[in-house]
């Protein structure tokens, strides 16, 4: 996001002298209460645990012994691989995928409709597809439960018009948790896809036409090389939320379809929790994370050289 | 060049997947919006127009919880936005017309860095944080977490409005002697107004919305108006959290509708 700030318009040094004074608030802000917590998490993950919450200043590797290996139920067997963790994470990264892919699905059609309407349309398109991006996120996510419930809006609807006899099944499976994040971060999908469509040059789709290639095949071969980037950018950009969410699998998915953000969530509610080990999931989910953006970063520079 | 028959722009079905879109992300707010004015105990049975939730929200047996509840919701809110856009402004400024500088790529780095790491890492994060440093949690904990992720929404429309306006009118008023802290005031804020606005209009519904990161910081017994929801529908959907939730809504989207018509007003012309 920060690169969209970067590109064209007037950067000047008119307040050169001042910048250092200029940056200093948000330096002070972001160091202490964004850097310095976010390490902070690195260091708790390799503590002891505290049984009433908290931590006891001892190194151990307890909590990444804990989410990776299973010593029976007194420590002292064999270790075997612990797989109550791995499949936390492992159904996150599958359920992520799946909203990322369903909203690519909708997304993709949806952008490259709206930016090629006319000119003075447009903002409008998107400021409609923006505005439930703003609505708090909790009252989406409750809104879908009440509309999705057994009882709810939607099966009375299917039921009415008799394309059903009982109403379907959907809140607390995998599905409605896929439904809840699609819907949480669709808009992540549609921005950036309708910006590179929108930069697209459609002398090349008339060149591929002009030259017998059916509309799909431009559409394969000609469009989506174009438009890559802003594809990658808005997959990366509903994946990566997803795969930390709490409300969506919380309010959705049931106990079954426990997600990663449930698991940290828990370790640090009341006394039952363990905050090294809570730690030290977050810095396995953090790591993922960052791997992803760092790849995606340096392709997307090394697109930007090949342009010029 | 004869003239082709088809539309080469258009793809048959892409229209209606807009549409599906659209339905998609409108339907679940219009349906809780009509059935929060439902007269019925039931959230299941419509049993006609009524205001009776509203009245319910503002003088029921829960009023005082939720009056509460949003106090605080719009006091934090109220607070770390105004500072997080003050701080961004500033630094969109130094970052935009400070020149090319060696931390200037680690500055915009940091101040993304809230919208990189996921939500709930920075909810753990300031946990930690603020039980190493042995502060007691509460509004205080929540309004300075705000802040912190509130910096990247504010920061982000005020250096995009900045980086829009050609620097010839600060040219101008420094070509006739004044001071570079006039231009800034009577200059460059005037003309970056649309983008303050914004910055600020956006980062108050982001603080307002903060569901997760509150959850954790926020002191025992203090709730703002997600926290006090979230515990509520844990016991199950009630028609009075619709009317709450309807409210809400209705906030969001009238302030992020001034927002977009602010920023779209041209004052440098």
């Amino acid at each position: 996001m920060a690169a969209q700030a970067e590109s064209g318009g007037a950067t000047t040094d008119t307040y050169k002298e001042a910048r250092t004074w200029l940056l200093m608030p948000a330096w002070l802000v972001l160091l202490v209460l964004s850097l310095a917590p976010v390490s902070m998490i690195l260091i708790y993950s390799f503590l002891t645990k505290e049984f009433r919450g908290g931590v006891i200043w001892e190194f151990s590797l307890a909590s990444y012994d804990q989410f990776f290996f299973d010593r029976g139920l007194f420590g002292d067997e064999a270790p075997q691989i612990e797989w109550t963790y791995i499949t936390i994470f492992w159904r996150s990264i599958w359920q992520a995928g799946a909203a990322t892919i369903l909203s690519l699905i909708i997304g993709f059609p949806t952008a490259y409709f709206i930016a090629t309407r006319s000119e003075k349309v447009r903002p409008i398109w998107v400021f409609l597809v923006t505005i439930p991006y703003w609505v708090n996120l909790l009252i989406r996510t409750v809104s879908m439960k009440f509309l999705l419930r057994d009882q709810g809006p939607l099966n009375d609807f299917l039921l009415s018009i008799g394309l059903i006899d009982s109403p379907i099944h959907i809140v607390n499976t995998n599905f409605a948790v896929q439904l809840g994040l699609f819907y949480s971060y669709l808009p992540f999908m549609v921005l950036p896809i309708y910006a590179s469509v929108e930069r697209y040059n459609f002398a090349l789709s008339e060149a591929a036409a002009d030259l017998y290639a059916t509309k799909w095949v431009t559409l394969r071969r000609i469009l989506l090389p174009a438009v890559k980037p802003g594809v990658i950018a808005g997959c990366i950009l509903v994946f990566v939320p997803s795969l930390g969410s709490f409300l969506a699998p919380d309010l959705l998915g049931g106990a079954k379809n426990f997600m990663i953000g449930s698991l940290i969530e828990e370790q640090f509610k009341g006394n039952a929790g363990n905050w090294p080990f809570g730690a030290a999931a977050s810095m396995i989910l953090l790591t993922m994370v960052l791997i992803i953006l760092i790849v995606f970063a340096r392709r997307q520079a090394k697109a930007e050289k090949r342009e010029g | 060049m004869a003239q082709r028959k088809y539309d080469i722009k258009s793809y048959r079905g892409f229209g209606a997947m807009t549409i599906l879109c659209l339905v998609v992300l409108y339907a679940p707010l219009v349906v809780v919006t009509i059935y929060s004015f439902n007269a019925s105990n039931s959230i299941t049975v419509w049993e006609g127009l009524s205001l009776r939730w509203y009245v319910d929200v503002f003088s029921g047996p829960e009023s005082a919880k939720f009056k509460l509840a949003a106090w605080n919701s719009f006091v934090i809110a109220i607070i770390a936005s105004t500072i997080a856009t003050a701080i961004a402004t500033l630094a969109a400024t130094a970052i935009v017309r400070g020149g090319k500088f060696r931390l200037r790529t680690a500055s915009i780095g940091l101040i993304s860095l809230p919208l990189m790491v996921p939500e709930i890492v920075t909810a753990v994060a300031t946990l930690i944080f603020f039980n190493y440093i042995g502060f007691d949690r509460g509004l205080l904990t929540i309004v300075l977490a705000h802040i912190a992720f509130c910096i990247p929404f504010a920061y982000l429309p005020i250096a995009a409005r900045m980086q829009g306006i050609e620097d010839s009118y600060e040219q101008a008023a420094m070509d006739l002697y004044a001071t570079k802290r006039q231009v800034f005031t009577r200059i460059l804020l005037p003309l970056m107004a649309p983008g303050i606005i914004s910055g600020y209009l956006l980062s108050f519904i982001v603080s307002l919305d903060d569901f997760i990161i509150t959850n954790f910081v926020k002191g025992a017994g203090i709730e703002t108006l997600p926290t006090a929801i979230f515990g509520a529908v844990k016991q199950g959907i009630k028609p009075n959290i619709m009317a709450i939730s309807t409210m809400l809504l209705a906030v969001s989207i009238i302030m992020v509708t001034i927002s977009y018509i602010v920023s779209k007003s041209d004052n440098t012309k």
